[in-house]
């Protein structure tokens, strides 16, 4: 019985549950914060072994089978521009961590001015270079399940083939979903796939090992029996092109650098500079270990397998044509690794870049309204980054289903590199020379990407598939000197090499003639600067300047795009930085600044710009803020720091004087108001008593109008006995003297209470509940709080404009405290009278329209602080909004067995 | 106006700065270490020159690591900018 189909298939499976499972763990103790083991510098290092897919795992064998040690400049290249981490990495992560970079595409977009159209090309190219890569991952991994059908006796055809790809496509689909794109992490970090990309190397390393160690002392005999065996060999001959030797090195070692996947997990998951130090010397030692055994294994393939075997899958064939089932099995899990951890971080990078710079920016236009619209930009931004993980996998099984897989689909690789690599002149001219613009980095990227089209990627599908043979041997239209594989008419030269020092030189020359050309906007030179400069001065530039944001605004956009708790959450924090209460700063320069990279860390640097110069109606950088960041006046920059720090305790310390000073103004006029309004409603049902009373002591009338006077004189008297009751309860409140009757009860019957009890007439305002009320029991003095539960309805009914009045009731239960907010249709509350509508002598509007002196809330306010809560004004929730606070002692989540029985 | 960066014969960090410089110099020996096989032309062996590089590689890491390891206590400063790179 040999290792049939259905096994692998079932050990495949058991693989994947594997990785789910360790997966989930790791995000587990991510999100609990024990994070130390996730950030280590092994498991970084290990993650960068992405860059030895399916197609180095399998391919190097066969690669080296046809040309011997070439094979090996695809590790080489990385080898070196890992060991030059000094020069490039160190720069791109430090930049990374700065500026809360994305993506690849994100980088040369924030670079050049936060441009979204280089967002656009950048994404674009990458999805077009990554596309035939997925499919070649996808071709391996059924091309080795089609091994062991073999062992079946079973030849499989086309369509098993296919079915195979779908599943796999499917399966990864899936896994990415799920840990790739579950929300959106302030750093786009993902713990769960970096912990299984870091086994995943693991095993695919030890496979190569112990396939290589079967080889060399099982078969072989010994080392020096192998090295006599590579000698003997048809490809002991060293016949290098040197052309291609150093080209290869070249796009390899570029390559590493500007793959979106490799972006991702040097800069993007980084946690710590430091682990680029240790990855220096490791990663090149894990590159050798995986190229050490290549060589022998094609030699010996080559040696002892028949002259048809497919030399791409030696690692496997070998194994199992000498009965070695569990190696064959480990083999086959080497390769599956290789392929797997690939597809899953390249389709996480290319659905970053797709939803930050393409969905967003074209959703952002769409909307008419702008950025200050209602709606939730995060459940958008999340779901594009779903369907985006779909339809790149979808994408590349087209392709693979398209190309027919088989040989043509093997040479796409090295194309596929040469695409992505045509970002490089941007990147290091963006990192290394200030002077480079947005214009150029737009010129380089075009050229570099028509030229690579043109000479590598469509003569890749073969001959008269996409170019047709006369176009290939006379050039288009006859034009000779624009053939593909021999522009200029120069001839003879390797295709590939032809078609990337072609593509690299013009896409050079543009960014570079481009550049000298037109001149930077200010947003270019600020971030040129900063990225240029980055270890001078990793401090913040400003960029913003102006007041002409206002805050609301800004709270309503950053809602949407961090989720509401968080964005709040920032808002109170610098509230109460600058001296303030509330959820309203200053809009200070420094808070849209540190706004802005918060949500870049959500949307990308371009979008996030975008976002903030609608809100802010284009007030950009000033003249003193480039004057700030450039190197000739760090002096200034030293020196006003100095005085920015001794000034800001002053600062605060004014700006709560100038606070409590508006306060008190304000309330001594609405004092003033309040008095001749209090004498009013005392005189008005004073006045009606004794005139009605007068008429009845005058006597001589009907008894229905003797009666109709008595009832008047009654209400009069009820509303004065109402106002003094409202102004006792308050005295008492103030005065501390009330008692607290402790009871615990049911939150949502409370609340349903005090819907009742507010006597809002059914069909005038539609009342919705949300949040788990029912799941909450509240213990505290729950009449004083129906009360205020009661005065805020009443208040919705009262003052709601809203053509359909609605009131939302959310419950929302914290790890520290019951929120419960309720939130109307309306016009809201204007900012500038939040500040006193809890004072006992404020009413916003006339008095006609409210009926009663304007203590509701007053009372309110008092009553929570009496029960240790607290009642505050939400902005930005589209009416008025009020939030209850009760601290976690005054609440308890019912447990669900007692809720259920209690329903029986 | 103070200097940009530090003095040339500071002591404390003299010795550090020069291992900075050897990281540095760590990519250009490997590529013209790796170029030299294309020199030999014609008559050398696969299974030799297989042995050269993977040897060259090995020197790399090992330089490598010890280089990286000894640097790894100034890395330590907090803000980073005892990693200016302006050398002097």
């Amino acid at each position: 019985m040999s290792v049939g189909i259905n096994l692998i298939v079932v050990v495949s499976l058991v693989y994947v549950a594997f990785l789910f499972v360790i997966a989930f763990m790791a995000e587990r103790s991510a999100a609990r914060g024990e994070n130390a083991w996730l950030q280590s510098p092994l498991i970084y290092t290990l993650s960068l072994s992405i860059y030895c897919t399916a197609w180095t795992f399998y391919g190097a064998v066969g690669y080296a089978a046809r040309s011997g040690l070439e094979f090996v400049t695809i590790y080489l290249g990385p080898t070196l521009v890992l060991l030059g981490w000094w020069w490039i990495l160190r720069r791109l992560v430090r930049i990374g961590r700065a500026q809360r970079i994305t993506s690849i595409a994100d980088l040369i977009s924030s670079r050049f001015g936060k441009s979204t159209a280089l967002g656009m090309i950048v994404t674009l190219m990458a999805v077009v270079a990554a596309t035939p890569y997925i499919a070649l991952q996808l071709q391996s991994v059924t091309l080795s399940f089609a091994v062991f059908a073999q062992q079946d006796n079973l030849t499989w055809a086309t369509d098993d083939l296919n079915a195979a790809a779908i599943w796999v496509a499917v399966g990864l689909a899936i896994f990415t979903v799920i840990f790739g794109t579950r929300n959106l992490d302030a750093n786009e970090r993902h713990s769960g796939i970096v912990i299984a990309i870091a086994a995943e190397a693991i095993v695919k390393l030890f496979a190569l090992v112990a396939v290589g160690a079967f080889v060399v002392w099982g078969l072989a005999g010994g080392p020096q029996a192998t090295l006599d065996l590579i000698d003997a060999s048809p490809i002991s001959d060293w016949q290098q092109s040197g052309g291609r030797w150093a080209t290869l090195i070249f796009l390899s070692a570029a390559a590493f650098i500007c793959l979106p996947r490799m972006f991702q997990v040097l800069v993007v998951e980084n946690t710590n500079e430091r682990n680029l130090g240790v990855a220096s010397w490791a990663f090149p030692l894990y590159l050798m270990a995986m190229s050490l055994f290549v060589l022998p294994i094609a030699v010996v393939g080559l040696n002892i397998m028949p002259a048809n075997t497919n030399p791409d899958l030696f690692v496997l064939t070998i194994p199992l044509s000498q009965g070695q089932e569990g190696l064959a099995m480990l083999s086959f899990l080497g390769g599956f690794s290789s392929a797997t951890s690939m597809v899953i971080v390249a389709t996480i990078a290319l659905a970053t870049m797709v939803s930050n710079h393409i969905v967003a920016p074209i959703w952002l236009n769409a909307r008419t309204e702008g950025a200050s619209i209602s709606g939730d930009v995060r459940k958008v931004i999340v779901l594009a980054r779903r369907l985006s993980v779909a339809g790149i996998l979808a994408l590349g099984y087209l392709y693979f289903r398209l190309s027919g897989g088989g040989a043509a689909l093997a040479a796409i690789g090295l194309v596929s590199f040469s695409g992505a690599v045509q970002v490089l002149p941007a990147l290091i001219g963006g990192i290394f020379w200030r002077a480079s613009t947005r214009i150029g980095a737009a010129c380089g990227l075009m050229t570099g990407f028509a030229v690579w089209l043109w000479t590598l990627f469509l003569p890749s599908f073969g001959v008269d598939a996409a170019l047709s043979s006369s176009v290939m041997m006379n050039g288009p239209f006859g034009i000779g000197w624009l053939r593909p594989q021999a522009l200029f008419g120069i001839e003879g030269i390797d295709p590939l090499v032809h078609g990337l020092v072609w593509s690299i030189l013009l896409n050079a020359a543009a960014f570079f003639v481009g550049s000298v050309l037109s001149f930077p906007t200010p947003l270019e030179r600020l971030q040129g600067a900063q990225f240029v400069n980055v270890f001078e001065h990793s401090n913040n530039a400003q960029t913003w300047s102006g007041n002409a944001a206002r805050a609301e605004d800004l709270l309503i956009m950053a809602q949407r795009i961090i989720g509401p708790n968080e964005a709040q959450q920032l808002f109170q924090t610098e509230s109460t930085k600058q001296g303030k209460q509330g959820y309203l700063p200053d809009v200070t320069p420094d808070f849209v600044n540190g706004l802005e990279k918060e949500l870049a860390g959500s949307v990308g640097a371009a979008t996030a710009h975008a976002m903030i110069g609608q809100l802010t109606e284009g007030a950009t950088v000033s003249v003193e803020d480039l004057i700030a960041v450039a190197d000739e006046a760090a002096q200034i920059v030293e020196y006003s720091n100095q005085l920015e720090a001794k000034s800001a305790e002053q600062d605060r310390t004014a700006r709560a004087l100038r606070e409590a000073n508006k306060k008190l103004t304000a309330l001594s006029v609405q004092k003033d108001a309040f008095l001749s309004q209090i004498s009013h409603e005392l005189r008005t049902p004073m006045t009606s008593i004794r005139s009605f009373s007068e008429i009845l002591r005058d006597g001589g009338m009907a008894d229905q109008s003797h009666a109709r006077f008595a009832g008047i004189i009654h209400d009069e008297a009820v509303r004065l006995t109402r106002l003094l009751d409202d102004l006792l309860d308050l005295a008492v409140l103030e005065n501390g003297q009330v008692t607290l009757h402790q009871q615990t009860g049911s939150l949502d019957d409370l609340i349903d209470r005090s819907i009742a009890a507010s006597g809002v007439p059914t069909g005038t305002m539609q009342i919705i509940k949300t949040g788990g009320a029912a799941e909450i029991s509240v213990t505290s003095d729950l009449d004083r709080l129906a009360q205020v539960f009661i005065n805020l309805i009443t208040n919705a009914r009262k003052y709601c404009a809203a053509v359909r009045p609605t009131l939302t009731i959310a419950v929302e239960a914290k790890r520290h405290e019951l929120t419960i907010d309720f939130i109307d249709n309306g016009d809201g509350i204007p900012a500038d009278d939040h500040a006193v509508i809890f004072e006992k002598f404020a009413r916003l509007t006339d008095e006609g329209k409210a009926g009663s002196a304007g203590l509701g809330l007053a009372i309110c306010r008092e009553i929570m602080e009496r029960i240790g809560g607290t009642i505050t004004y939400l902005p930005g929730q589209g009416g008025a909004a009020f939030r209850v606070t009760l601290p976690a002692t005054a609440f308890d989540e019912i447990p669900q067995s007692s809720s259920l029985l209690a329903g029986q | 106006m103070p200097p940009a960066g530090p003095v040339f014969l500071a002591r404390a960090s003299y010795r550090q700065r020069r291992l900075r410089d050897g990281i540095r110099m760590m990519p250009m020996f490997g590529i013209v270490a790796w170029m030299v096989p294309l020199l030999s032309s014609g008559q050398a062996l696969t299974g030799r020159i297989g042995l050269y590089i993977f040897g060259v590689w090995i020197v790399l890491i090992v330089l490598s690591a010890l280089i990286t390891s000894r640097m790894s206590r100034d890395a330590d400063a907090p803000d980073g900018t005892a990693l200016t790179d302006d050398s002097v």
